[in-house]
């Protein structure tokens, strides 16, 4: 559809871009991105006819740029551009109806029914329809962006050049617009290529992407390949992490803000922050902790600050106890979306806790544990599903920055020291008669202050598998003994 | 079909619009000739037109002396007047559309200044081509306002590359205050009667004849043609000329014959009627005001309206202080300078609630 050349040139004898070649494929969404100064609106006027080029060609539909005339042009591209000011107030509508010009032919460029029905069907599918009687002067920078689309879209281009596109759209017209990009692309094989600023839009919906640095081609490849952490780094010269997309298979990059000082300062989860009630255990952090837990609300990954293991009545069966869960902590003043929140039937005062510590790190860890419902993993398949409350909920706080695969290697480790000491004291599956590796609804949490010193691993025999492993065994076993204790003593 | 109807409406207002015009026209037209020292009774007067110009067999036989009155003096008068306003109006709409800019106007812009070079230079010093004869006044006025909007552009380009509405408007007062001084200069020299001198350069489309008629009307004819087949082009070219060449339009040829037509119609109504200041400027800010700023019709209506208003500024310079007569450039100026100064603070204000 588009190929350029050893495309070189820029404004008044400074050549801003150096030998650019490459090609975008008809039904593409084509991605331009580079720091401010790289080169990507000297490039965009260039393709889009606006501005002249020294050396190289650009060809379009395998005929040379400079072999259309300009109205020939304008049938085949449309530009929507980043601002656009007015010097008098059109409508809407006369606005829109402009981007016919280069159809209407002869002396009196008579109005078609064609016209007029294209004209229409733009301003709907841009949402400017209802408004088209209105000035254009009178309307919001998105509204005004809208409209003019709707005027590049009225040319019935075959490729669509868009420069910044979101720049004046609030959240969800972005992510209209450039859905309505994607689906025009994908439906009606428009050639979309864009000019963006926001590399996580431009990594979301473009299928190739070409990052542009001091004027020469620094990758042009698919997103994932062109978004790597260490060139982002490079050419835009800053710090960012690259990070994929929570529901889609493609990356992301985040920007990391310059420290302060005390902003990052380590400090020590422990026993100051525990009040073990008679409801709910509860723990609260200065800071947001980045966790990985299995429980009922705040599971996954994330970041979160409250900490709630709350006793339910061990018939507590709710067919919605996420919901339920989350009112209860709303109705205690503890913002359910800042919170891990498990639940256990077993009386909260068994509950075992323990701060250890090794050379630079510690680990405060917290366990409750009732095994009335305890299984042999190994024979599962032996017990009927049922979602009772968690038995054994472990929660581990780790004074230290932890690598993402140490959080992993973390809940590997207490699991076994887990299972060991079930073992050590001889719990037994009631089913099976063979020894019980847990409950049927057994959570855990790791948490750390991903400060202090950084932790790589953390299986068994590193030293954070070490603290993890001596402390979940001795804390497990404690409360499994008071918690038996307890039973007795009913 | 709700468009149908909307399209009917809007075919109604155009209608309107042009019938209006049409009626202002004819209207100043009539009183235009019927009024003066001498009166002339609008049924006189329509018998003397039906008479001399469709030679209607018309059995009243007018008043002699009314109807050389008529067809010598007043007729001519209104004519003349007529197409100046219309060509400055005109003019005034396709330079303000193309340069995106509400206070351009052959007046501002310095190219009536430029015209009046041409026009002096061949007044005063009796110059006259061969082969063009009577129509060296207007060549060469043509010739001096296209030299000048060409410099005017390309200083206010050096000054400030993007063009600035004020850029391009104190460029022009630059250009108009330099050229002033040189037509001043020559007329120091030439030590001519001064008052009918600076008569001339407030404008007046007095004592002129059908001579002057012939002198603007081809010209006329030539730069309306030009500019009413541009004016889609003009509608584009105020979202900026990258925004108009996406569009489709072929920037430079377009802005190239706008800006010749203008400078023609502006060189040819200098040259038969001196500087008239700010009818191109009032004229399509009212008729924008009034039916729109989408120039298929801008100008045609200004071309109307800025006709009639021009009939009606010379009789009231001509009535005002009779016997005397003012210049009709005062009358244009001290409703113009006003309007200019007004749309100059509403821009501003406009400006800082965006800003």
């Amino acid at each position: 559809m588009l190929e350029v050349k050893g495309l070189t040139g820029g404004y008044d004898n400074k050549a801003v871009l150096d030998s650019v070649s490459f090609e975008v494929h008809k039904g593409e969404l084509f991605g331009i991105l580079g720091p401010n100064g790289s080169g990507k609106t000297t490039l965009l006027s260039m393709l889009s006819g606006v501005l002249d080029y020294k050396r190289g060609s650009i060809r379009i539909k395998g005929k040379d740029l400079q072999d259309y005339s300009a109205k020939q042009l304008a049938r085949v591209i449309a530009v929507l551009p980043q601002h656009s000011s007015l010097a008098f107030s059109y409508t809407v509508k006369e606005t829109v109806s402009l981007g016919r010009y280069a159809h209407q032919t002869g002396w009196f460029h008579s109005w078609s029914a064609e016209d007029e029905e294209i004209v229409q069907r733009v301003m709907k599918q841009t949402g400017v329809a209802e408004f088209q009687d209105l000035h254009f002067e009178r309307l919001s920078g998105g509204e005004r962006q809208r409209v003019l689309l709707a005027q590049a879209l009225a040319q019935e281009p075959e490729v669509l050049f868009l420069d910044e596109p979101t720049n004046h759209l609030d959240l969800s017209y972005q992510k209209e617009l450039l859905d309505l990009m994607r689906k025009m692309a994908k439906e009606q094989e428009l050639t979309v290529i864009s000019i963006f600023h926001d590399l996580n839009l431009a990594g979301l919906y473009c299928d190739r992407l070409l990052l542009l640095a001091k004027g020469e081609i620094q990758a042009i490849a698919a997103p994932n390949e062109v978004l790597q952490q260490d060139r982002i780094q490079e050419v835009y010269r800053t710090t960012i992490e690259k990070h994929p997309h929570p529901a889609l298979p493609k990356p992301q990059m985040f920007i990391v803000p310059q420290k302060h000082g005390g902003d990052y300062d380590p400090f020590e989860i422990n026993q100051s922050h525990l009040t073990v009630g008679r409801e709910m255990i509860r723990l609260n952090a200065p800071h947001p902790l980045r966790t990985m837990s299995s429980g009922v609300t705040g599971s996954g990954m994330g970041w979160h600050r409250y900490f709630v293991n709350r006793h339910v009545h061990h018939d507590y069966d709710c067919d919605d106890h996420l919901a339920e869960m989350a009112d209860y902590l709303k109705a205690h003043n503890i913002d359910p979306q800042e919170t891990v929140g498990m639940m256990t039937a077993v009386f909260l005062d068994t509950a075992a806790f323990k701060l250890v510590k090794a050379e630079g790190f510690s680990v405060f860890i917290i366990v409750t544990a009732g095994v009335g419902n305890a299984i042999d993993a190994s024979l599962a398949d032996r017990h009927s599903w049922s979602s009772a409350p968690g038995t054994i909920n472990t929660w581990i706080f780790v004074n230290g920055h932890l690598a993402e695969e140490a959080f992993i290697h973390s809940i590997v480790t207490a699991t076994e020291a887990k299972v060991k000491a079930l073992h050590d004291l001889q719990v037994l599956d009631k089913v099976t008669n063979t020894y019980a590796t847990g409950t049927s609804t057994d959570s855990i949490l790791v948490a750390a202050t991903q400060r202090g010193t950084t932790l790589q691993y953390g299986g068994t025999i590193t030293p954070l598998g070490k603290l993890i492993s001596r402390g979940v065994y001795d804390c497990t076993a404690e409360a499994i003994r008071n918690s038996r204790k307890r039973n007795e003593a009913l | 079909m709700p468009n149908q109807s909307i399209r009917t409406f809007l075919t109604t207002k155009w209608t309107l619009a042009y019938l209006l015009a049409l009626l202002f026209l004819l209207f100043a037209g009539t009183i235009g000739i019927s009024f003066g020292s001498v009166s002339v009774p609008i049924p006189v007067l329509l018998q003397i037109i039906g008479k001399e110009i469709f030679h209607l067999p018309i059995s009243a036989d007018p008043d002699v002396m009314l109807t050389n009155i008529v067809m010598n003096i007043r007729l001519p008068r209104v004519l003349l007047a007529g197409l100046v306003g219309a060509s400055l109006a005109i003019a005034g709409a396709a330079f303000q559309g193309l340069l995106r800019n509400p206070l351009a106007d052959p007046y501002t812009l310095g190219i009536s200044s430029g015209a009046s070079v041409g026009a002096v230079v061949t007044l005063f010093l009796n110059i006259s081509l061969p082969f063009i004869g009577l129509y060296t006044l207007p060549a060469l006025s043509i010739l001096c306002s296209v030299i000048t909007i060409f410099c005017v552009l390309a200083f206010a380009k050096k000054m400030d590359r993007s063009m600035k509405v004020e850029t391009i408007i104190l460029t022009g007062i630059i250009f108009s205050s330099f050229l002033s001084a040189f037509i001043s200069l020559m007329i120091a020299l030439t030590g001519e009667e001064l008052r009918q001198i600076i008569g001339w350069l407030m404008g007046s489309v007095s004592m002129r004849g059908w001579n002057y008629i012939g002198i603007i009307l081809p010209f006329f004819i030539i730069g309306t043609l030009i500019l009413i087949m541009n004016t889609r082009e003009l509608n584009a070219m105020t979202f900026g000329e990258d925004r108009a060449k996406h569009l489709g339009v072929d920037v430079q040829r377009r802005k190239l014959s706008i800006l010749i037509a203008g400078s023609i119609l502006t060189g040819a109504a200098v040259a038969v009627s001196g500087t008239i200041g700010f009818v191109g400027l009032v004229i399509p800010h009212l008729v924008r005001r009034i039916w729109g700023p989408d120039h298929i019709h801008l100008l045609p209506l200004s071309l109307l309206v800025g006709s009639g208003f021009l009939i009606l500024a010379d009789l009231v310079a001509r009535t005002i202080i009779a016997p005397s007569e003012l210049p009709i450039g005062v009358i244009t100026s001290l409703i113009g300078a006003p309007a200019f100064a007004l749309i100059l603070l509403k821009r501003r204000r406009v400006g800082r609630t965006d800003a």
